[in-house]
C-alpha cells in the first residue's frame, strides 16, 4: 500500500467532488520516477530523469464524466480538482461511503533499478554496443536504450474502495543498421518486463546481437511478394496479430458504440476450435501486468476465445455497469491526466500442438512474417495492417529468401477465422500500445500460427 | 518577468550551482478541456491544468536532462540537480553546447481569446453540432463513434546561463469526429476535423459533413488488383508522407547515417511540380513559434524548390557538428523531453490543377484518401514503405468504386521524384506533424490487393 494519499484527505475530497450530485467519484493519485538513457555512435547520451505527481478526480453522473486533473499531491491540489470536477453539475450533494482500504499486493520487484549505480546502466549499454558491433563490419550504426519507470497509484472511490499499487518497469531496445554499399537495412529487439533490474541478468546483450543479425540478415532481402497467400507469423511479438485483430475489437467501448466488428458475437464461433486467447493482467513479471487496474479492481485472467467460440468482452468499470457485469480489471489509464478506458493487458493466443517446422513444410507456397515492427486496426470495420520487421518466401515448403517491406493487410473476422495451425512454441513480448491518444504497456504472446490467405503488401507482382 | 520566466532562471541558477556549467531551462503552463459527446450526449468533460520543467545541463561536453511538476523552490532546485547528475553520466561530446541568444522576433496572432469567452456547455454544443449534422447528412449514417472538441492555452518560457531568455503564449483547438456508416458489407468509418486557434474558426458542420461523406464513400468498397498505377494522394494522406520527408531530412537522422536523404544534398530529386519548405513562423501553423525549443529564433526554410534538395534541418548541436547555423529546429514534446531536431510546419506548395483536372491527368489509377500501418509500415531509415490503404478507383478521369484493404508500397525518394502535380488547394492537417498540403499526383506506384 502506498502512501500517497491520506484516507482522511481521500474522504473529503470525494465529499467534495459529490457536492453537486452525481453517481460515482474517484480519485486517483500518482508519483512517476523514471530514468532513461541511450547510446549512439557509441557514446552514451541522452541521460533523462523525470519526477512527476498529481492526481485525477473524476464525477459519473448519468452518462457524462466530469474529469479534472491537476499537478501535485498536497490536499489543496486534491481539492481543487475535485471543485473543477464537480463545477458542472448542478444536483443534489451526494454523501461517500467510507473508506475501507483493500490491501493489494504489488508485483515483487527483487532489484529495485533506483537502488543501483547509474553507471552499472550505462555499463550495460556499453556492453550492447560492443556486441552490436561485433556481429560483423557491415554494422554500421548501433544505437540502444534502457529505460525504468516506478509508478505508485491510489485510488479511492464513492464507494468506499481505496487501493494502490506500485509498479516498476525496466525495458531496453536495440536497433541495427547494415549497409553494404548501397544497401541499407534494419533490425530492432527490445525486452521489457513488470520487474526490477533483475530482467537484466541473464544476458541482456543477447538483444543487441538479436538486432545486427536481423539487419545483416535482410541485406540479402529481395522484394516482397504482393497479393493473397498463406502467412505463418512467428512467435512472441507475432502476437500483435491477435492483439489487433481481435483484442481492440473486443474493448467494451467499441461494443458499445457499435464500433466493432464482434458485436453481437459473444458465444459465437468466430475461429476455429483449435484456437482459445486469453487477457491476463497477472501474469508474473510481464510487461503489461499490474497488481490492480487503473479504477482499483483487481487484474485477473480473462478466457476470450475458448475453442473457437467468443467468451467475453474486456471491460473497465463503466462499460462493465452498461453490461451489468464486473469489471475485467481492463480499466487502465496512461497517466493522472487521462480517463480509464477499457484496455488490453497482457493478450495471448495459447499454445497449440503443431510445430513451426509443420506448418511450414505444408506450403507449396507462402510468406513467414517472422516479426512485426507494430500493427494498426480500425475496430469499426474490421481493417487491419501489420508492418512486417523479418519476413521470408516459403517455397516448396521451406523457409527460402528474406523479403524487405511487406505489409500484411485484412479484415478481423475473415483473418480469425483462417488461422489453421497454432504452434506450441509459446512466448511474450512487450509492446506499447496506443488508444484515444493514451500509450501504456502490453504483452502480447503466442507460438508460431498460420493463417491460411492474408494479402502481403510488398512491391513485386 | 512572469513567474515562469522567473521559475526557469531560478533553475539554471540552481543547475549551476549543482555543478553544471552551463544550464538551459523550459518551463511550460497549459490549461486545456477536452469534451467527448456521443449519441446527443455529453461523454466526459475534461478540465485540466499542467506545469512543469525541463532542465538541460552541460558539464563540459556532457549533457544531462531532468524534468518534473514540482514548481517550489525546493523542487526546481532537485530537478536542477539531478540533471546535473545525468551529465556526469553521459560521455563527452565535442559538439554539445548551449545555443547563444539570438533576438527572436515577435509573432502575434499565435493565442485566441475566444477560448475564454466559451463557456464549457457552449464547447459542449458545438461538438453535439458535429455529430448532429454527420447523422442528419446522409440515412446511411448509423452512429458517431465519437464527436471530440478540445483546446488548450500554453505559456512557455525558456532562459539559459549563455544570457537566453524568452517567453510566449500561443492557443489552439481542433475538433473532429468518426462517422460510421452501414452498408451490406459491414460498416465504414469516415473521420472529418477542423483545427484553429480559437472556437470561432472552427467550422462544426463541414466537419460533421466532412466525416460523414468519408464514410458513406466507402460503402460497398471492393479490393483492387494488384498492379502499378497512377495515386492520387488526399491532403490527409499527403500530409503524412510530407511528415514522414521532413522526419528524414533531420539533420541528426542524417549526419548517424540512418536516412535515405543523407548525401544527397543539391540533388534533383524531385520535378518542378513539387516544392516543400519548413515554415516556424506562418501564423496558421500548429507549431508555430518566435522561437524553438532552445530559444533560437523560428524561421522559414526551403527544404526542397526547383526540384533540388536544398538543406537539412538543424538544432544547435547537428549544426556545430557542420560548423553550420541551426535552423530554429530543436522541437520538444513539453517540458519532459530533450530538444531533437524535427520539422516545425512543412509547406507543400499548391500548384495549378483543379480536383478534377488532377482526376484526369491520372486517367486510370487510384485515389488514397486514407492510410493505415504508418508507424510500423515505414521504415525512417531507407525510406522503404509499405502501407495499408483505402480509397477511390479512378477511371477515365473520374472517380469510381471506392476500394479498401490494399497496400501501396514503394520508397520515399522515388515516390518524391515521380511527384507529377500537386492540386491547387491546399490545407492544414495534424497528421505527419502539422502539414499544410494540396492533393498531390504520384506517376507510379505499386498497389497490392487481390
Amino acid at each position: 500500500m502506498t502512501d500517497l494519499i491520506d484516507p482522511a484527505v481521500a474522504e473529503r475530497v470525494l465529499g467534495r467532488a459529490l457536492a453537486n450530485g452525481g453517481r460515482f467519484a474517484e480519485v486517483f493519485a500518482e508519483r512517476r520516477q523514471g530514468l532513461s538513457m541511450a547510446i549512439d555512435e557509441s557514446r552514451l547520451e541522452s541521460v533523462q530523469s523525470g519526477a512527476e505527481e498529481g492526481a485525477g478526480v473524476r464525477v459519473v453522473d448519468g452518462a457524462t464524466t466530469y474529469f479534472a486533473h491537476v499537478d501535485g499531491l498536497d490536499p489543496a491540489d486534491l481539492e481543487r480538482a475535485a471543485d473543477e470536477a464537480a463545477s458542472a453539475l448542478r444536483g443534489e450533494r451526494k454523501e461517500p461511503r467510507p473508506l475501507r482500504a483493500v490491501v493489494t499486493v504489488p508485483l515483487p520487484i527483487e532489484r529495485p533499478p533506483g537502488e543501483v549505480p547509474a553507471e552499472r546502466k550505462a555499463a550495460l549499454l556499453r556492453e550492447l554496443d560492443e556486441r552490436a558491433r561485433g556481429q560483423g563490419a557491415e554494422i554500421a550504426q548501433f544505437t540502444s536504450s534502457y529505460a525504468e519507470a516506478r509508478r505508485e497509484v491510489a485510488v479511492a472511490n464513492s464507494d468506499g474502495l481505496l487501493s494502490g499499487d506500485d509498479r516498476t518497469r525496466v525495458r531496453i531496445g536495440a536497433q541495427a543498421v547494415a549497409r553494404r554499399d548501397a544497401i541499407v537495412e534494419t533490425g530492432a529487439e527490445t525486452l521489457g518486463a513488470h520487474r526490477g533490474f533483475e530482467l537484466l541478468e541473464d544476458d541482456p546483450g543477447r538483444i543487441a546481437e538479436q538486432a545486427a543479425r536481423k539487419a545483416l540478415t535482410l541485406l540479402d532481402a529481395g522484394p516482397a511478394p504482393s497479393g493473397s497467400m498463406p502467412v505463418v507469423v512467428g512467435g512472441g511479438f507475432g502476437g500483435v496479430l491477435f492483439h489487433e485483430m481481435t483484442g481492440h475489437g473486443l474493448e467494451a467501448d467499441h461494443i458499445h458504440k457499435g464500433a466493432s466488428v464482434y458485436v453481437g458475437k459473444l458465444g459465437e464461433q468466430v475461429a476455429q476450435p483449435l484456437l482459445s486467447a486469453y487477457d491476463d493482467g497477472r501474469l508474473p513479471g510481464e510487461w503489461g501486468s499490474d497488481g490492480i487496474d487503473d479504477e482499483g479492481a483487481p487484474t485477473q485472467k480473462t478466457q476470450v476465445i475458448e475453442d473457437g467460440r467468443l467468451t467475453s468482452y474486456l471491460y473497465d468499470r463503466l462499460t462493465a455497469e452498461g453490461d451489468g457485469v464486473a469489471s475485467t480489471g481492463n480499466g487502465r489509464r496512461e497517466s493522472f491526466r487521462h480517463l480509464p478506458i477499457p484496455r488490453m493487458t497482457n493478450t495471448y493466443i495459447a499454445p497449440g500442438e503443431a510445430t513451426p517446422e509443420e506448418m511450414i513444410a505444408e506450403l507449396e507456397s507462402g510468406f513467414y512474417a517472422v516479426s512485426f515492427a507494430g500493427g494498426q486496426v480500425d475496430p469499426a470495420t474490421g481493417d487491419f495492417v501489420f508492418g512486417v520487421s523479418e519476413g521470408y518466401l516459403i517455397e516448396g515448403g521451406k523457409v527460402t529468401r528474406p523479403c524487405r517491406g511487406a505489409t500484411l493487410i485484412g479484415n478481423c473476422l475473415e483473418a480469425l477465422s483462417a488461422i489453421d495451425a497454432v504452434g506450441d512454441d509459446f512466448f511474450m513480448k512487450s509492446g506499447i500500445c496506443g488508444k484515444g491518444g493514451q500509450k501504456v504497456p502490453v504483452g502480447t504472446g503466442q507460438g508460431h500460427v498460420r493463417v491460411r490467405a492474408m494479402t502481403v503488401g510488398g512491391t513485386e507482382l | 518577468m512572469s513567474e515562469l520566466s522567473l521559475t526557469a532562471g531560478r533553475a539554471v541558477e540552481a543547475a549551476v550551482a549543482a555543478g553544471a556549467g552551463d544550464a538551459e531551462a523550459y518551463a511550460s503552463r497549459d490549461s486545456g478541456r477536452e469534451i467527448r459527446v456521443h449519441g446527443g450526449e455529453v461523454e466526459s468533460l475534461t478540465a485540466a491544468t499542467q506545469s512543469g520543467i525541463g532542465v538541460r545541463a552541460w558539464i563540459g561536453g556532457r549533457v544531462g536532462y531532468a524534468y518534473g511538476t514540482d514548481l517550489s523552490g525546493p523542487g526546481v532546485a532537485a530537478i536542477a540537480a539531478r540533471a546535473a547528475e545525468a551529465a556526469r553520466i553521459a560521455d563527452e561530446d565535442e559538439f554539445a553546447s548551449p545555443p547563444q541568444p539570438a533576438p527572436a522576433e515577435g509573432l502575434p496572432g499565435l493565442s485566441d481569446p475566444s477560448i475564454d469567452a466559451w463557456p464549457p456547455a457552449r464547447a459542449a454544443e458545438l461538438a453535439l453540432t458535429v455529430e448532429r449534422t454527420a447523422l442528419a447528412a446522409d440515412s446511411r449514417i448509423a452512429g458517431v463513434e465519437q464527436a471530440v472538441y478540445a483546446d488548450s492555452a500554453e505559456r512557455v518560457a525558456i532562459a539559459s546561463s549563455t544570457g537566453l531568455a524568452g517567453e510566449y503564449e500561443a492557443s489552439s483547438c481542433f475538433a473532429y469526429l468518426q462517422a460510421l456508416a452501414e452498408g451490406d458489407s459491414g460498416r465504414e468509418t469516415g473521420l472529418g476535423f477542423g483545427l484553429a486557434r480559437g472556437p470561432d474558426g472552427l467550422d462544426p458542420e463541414a466537419i460533421g459533413a466532412e466525416g460523414a461523406a468519408r464514410a458513406t464513400a466507402m460503402i460497398g468498397a471492393v479490393k483492387p488488383a494488384s498492379r502499378n498505377c497512377p495515386v492520387l494522394l488526399d491532403p490527409t494522406v499527403a500530409a503524412s508522407f510530407a511528415g514522414l520527408i521532413g522526419g528524414a531530412l533531420g539533420a541528426g537522422a542524417v549526419q548517424r547515417g540512418r536516412s535515405p536523404f543523407a548525401g544527397r544534398l543539391g540533388e534533383e530529386l524531385a520535378g518542378e511540380a513539387l516544392a516543400l519548405h519548413d515554415d516556424g513562423r506562418d501564423p496558421a501553423g500548429a507549431a508555430s513559434a518566435p522561437f524553438d525549443g532552445e530559444g533560437v529564433p523560428r524561421r522559414r526554410t526551403p527544404l526542397i524548390e526547383g526540384g533540388r534538395l536544398r538543406t537539412y534541418l538543424y538544432d544547435t548541436y547537428t549544426a556545430n557538428r557542420e560548423g553550420g547555423e541551426s535552423t530554429g529546429s530543436a522541437a520538444r514534446h513539453g517540458y519532459r523531453s530533450l530538444p531533437s531536431v524535427s520539422a516545425s510546419n512543412l509547406v507543400v506548395a499548391p500548384g495549378a490543377l483543379s480536383f478534377a483536372q488532377l482526376l484526369e491527368e491520372a486517367g486510370d489509377g487510384v485515389f488514397v484518401t486514407d492510410v493505415a500501418g504508418l508507424h510500423s509500415g515505414v521504415n525512417p531509415v531507407t525510406g522503404i514503405f509499405s502501407v495499408g490503404a483505402s480509397g477511390r478507383a479512378i477511371r477515365g478521369g473520374e472517380l469510381a468504386e471506392p476500394l479498401r484493404e490494399f497496400t501501396i508500397a514503394g520508397d520515399l525518394i522515388s515516390m518524391l521524384g515521380s511527384v507529377r502535380a500537386a492540386g491547387a488547394e491546399a490545407r492544414w492537417v495534424p497528421f505527419g506533424g502539422s502539414v499544410s498540403t494540396p492533393p498531390l499526383l504520384v506517376g507510379e506506384i505499386a498497389v497490392s490487393g487481390s
